[in-house]
């Protein structure tokens, strides 16, 4: 690394804890950010003459917050301006009044930062945007270019966010245990989401996208940390990193999306494996169930299998089971009648999915599914129709281009063994 | 004679490194990790996966207390390590209390293994 590039990676993993803390004492997104901005800046001034503070986050909330109050004040013009070495020169204060502060101590503080980015009013875009801005210190135009929309456009919806959070008035006193796990459980769905706005990105955006299924990950680690004892935090970290170990084996050249079954899992990485395997062990030891526990399990039946024959269908079968009681949706049973297939055969999953088609007329990987059934059956004709729905519905290029082949397939000798994989498309994407 | 080299860091800041940051680290360190093999010098390696995936089991107590993550107690010292090969963590407790029943007091942390290199240094 050169000389000052390790002050990124510095700010970057203090950032959440002390954008925090600056949103805690001035109660106000927009001031907290241009504190934390402004002790960036003396950071990069000070740091390299002086070296790394043994507390970065200390030395960031301090010198923020000096910063946003000389800054409130000259906005005032209440007070005169205070000497400038009495607030901004910490180089040698940390040492005398800024103590080793726990993260553990930010625990409310984090979490109330992150929640106040997934307000159930905020359309989910938004939420990630924000969370994107906010915890992660992306730049609006990191984040336009993640979501594939203008700069401007991407400033309004960050704008509008805020000031919708602003209104919402999430209160800044320590949460009840209630309202603790309410918050918990909010932004693990806000990260899932990021994570998933990464996943679900094709070949050529796969650059800028992945980089959100990293940031959801290490947030997922952050919260983690001030959360050690939360199984279904541990099993959300687990499934991340389950899906995001496959990253390198899910597209071939062209961009096509391989599934599941086709991946080389040579190119599966097996250190993210061993880290979620790890975290799904030790959620189940707590003997709380929790949808994410579950797709991690499944998650991780996948990833133990070091042959696509090897994967235990039987009980990822009874997994989705588990899931559709939890948490009863028509793409839960969907991805089980993936796992129903193969272990009973592509007739019975058929008879399971037909009873969805109402609700997931309009869905993707409901006609894909549906379609590779039909086809392992014979029933080229209606799998033909059924491949046509789901080119029509695909929501990427690589989407469609993978029906496309399926199609193809159809149109030459019927093999027998076509694939039968189509439908594991589901799994793929949402294990 | 013998000796462990431990290495700490500031784990937040190693999370946030960026992949390629993390294998060119890693590709530094393996060149002189090269060297030593080579001299004969080097023994096992060892990176261990984060602390989020620790748990740590409290042996001073009976029956030991089990902890989702790391130790965290400053009053204590690291005196020594093994390095065990098993299904599941549910196993490794069980190597644990057994060697906690061996030796009463102090705390085991539990950390699996992301990297593991052998060396080549003879014990």
């Amino acid at each position: 690394m050169s000389e000052v590039s390790w002050i990124d990676p510095v700010l970057t993993s203090a950032r959440a804890q002390a954008v925090a803390a600056l949103l805690r004492y001035f109660r106000d997104l927009d001031v907290a950010e241009e504190a934390f901005q402004e002790a960036c800046l003396r950071a990069l001034k000070s740091w390299p003459k002086n070296g790394p503070p043994r507390d970065a986050a200390a030395w960031l909330i301090m010198v923020g917050k000096n910063a946003a109050i000389d800054t409130v004040r000259r906005q005032r013009r209440e007070a005169p301006l205070p000497q400038e070495e009495l607030i901004s020169d910490l180089s040698d204060a940390e040492a005398s009044t800024v103590q080793r502060i726990d993260e553990a101590d930010y625990r409310d503080d984090i979490l109330r930062l992150l929640f106040v980015c997934c307000h159930p009013e905020l359309p989910a875009t938004q939420q990630i945007a924000l969370a994107l801005r906010i915890v992660s210190g992306l730049s609006t135009r990191q984040i336009a270019r993640a979501f594939l929309v203008s700069d401007d456009a991407m400033e309004q919806r960050i704008t509008r966010a805020k000031a919708r959070v602003a209104k919402a008035n999430v209160p800044f006193e320590a949460p009840s245990a209630v309202d603790r796990s309410e918050r918990l459980a909010a932004v693990a769905a806000m990260l899932y989401l990021l994570f998933n706005e990464g996943y679900t990105a094709g070949a050529s955006e796969q650059g800028s996208r992945l980089a959100l299924c990293d940031e959801a990950i290490r947030l997922c680690r952050l919260l983690l940390r001030l959360f050690p004892a939360e199984p279904e935090i541990m099993a959300l970290t687990s499934l991340l990193l389950l899906q995001h170990a496959r990253a390198r084996a899910r597209f071939d050249k062209e961009g096509s999306v391989i599934l599941l079954e086709e991946q080389d899992r040579q190119l599966w990485d097996q250190k993210l494996i061993a880290e979620g395997l790890a975290l799904i062990d030790k959620a189940v030891r707590h003997r709380r169930p929790g949808p994410y526990q579950v797709q991690a399990a499944i998650a991780a039946l996948h990833a133990r299998a070091h042959r696509p024959q090897d994967t235990d269908w039987g009980e990822i079968d009874l997994l989705y089971g588990t899931l559709e009681r939890l948490q009863p949706s028509p793409i839960v049973t969907l991805n089980r009648a993936v796992a129903v297939a193969k272990v009973r055969g592509p007739e019975a999953a058929l008879a399971m999915i037909e009873p969805l088609a109402g609700k997931l007329d309009r869905y993707f990987y409901f006609h894909g599914a549906k379609g590779a059934f039909l086809l392992e059956l014979g029933r080229r004709q209606e799998a033909r129709v059924a491949f046509n729905r789901a080119i029509a519905l695909a929501n990427t290029p690589a989407e469609a281009a993978h029906i496309r082949q399926q199609l193809d397939r159809l149109a030459g000798p019927l093999t027998g063994k076509t694939s039968a994989t189509q439908a594991d498309r589901a799994a793929a994407k949402k294990l | 004679m013998q000796y462990a080299i431990l290495c700490y860091h500031d784990e937040n800041v190693v999370c946030a490194w960026s992949k390629e940051e993390d294998e060119a680290v890693m590709a530094n360190l393996s060149r002189v990790q090269e060297r030593l093999a080579k001299e004969g010098k080097l023994g096992p390696v060892v990176r261990l996966l984060p602390t989020t995936a620790a748990t740590t089991l409290r042996k001073d107590r009976e029956p030991p207390l089990v902890i989702d993550g790391p130790f965290a107690e400053t009053k204590e010292q690291l005196l020594g390590f093994y390095v065990v090969d098993c299904a599941s963590l549910e196993e490794v407790l069980q190597i644990a209390r057994e060697l906690g029943a061996a030796n009463p007091g102090g705390a085991y942390e539990i950390r699996p293994i992301g990297v593991f290199n052998p060396g080549s240094a003879r014990a």
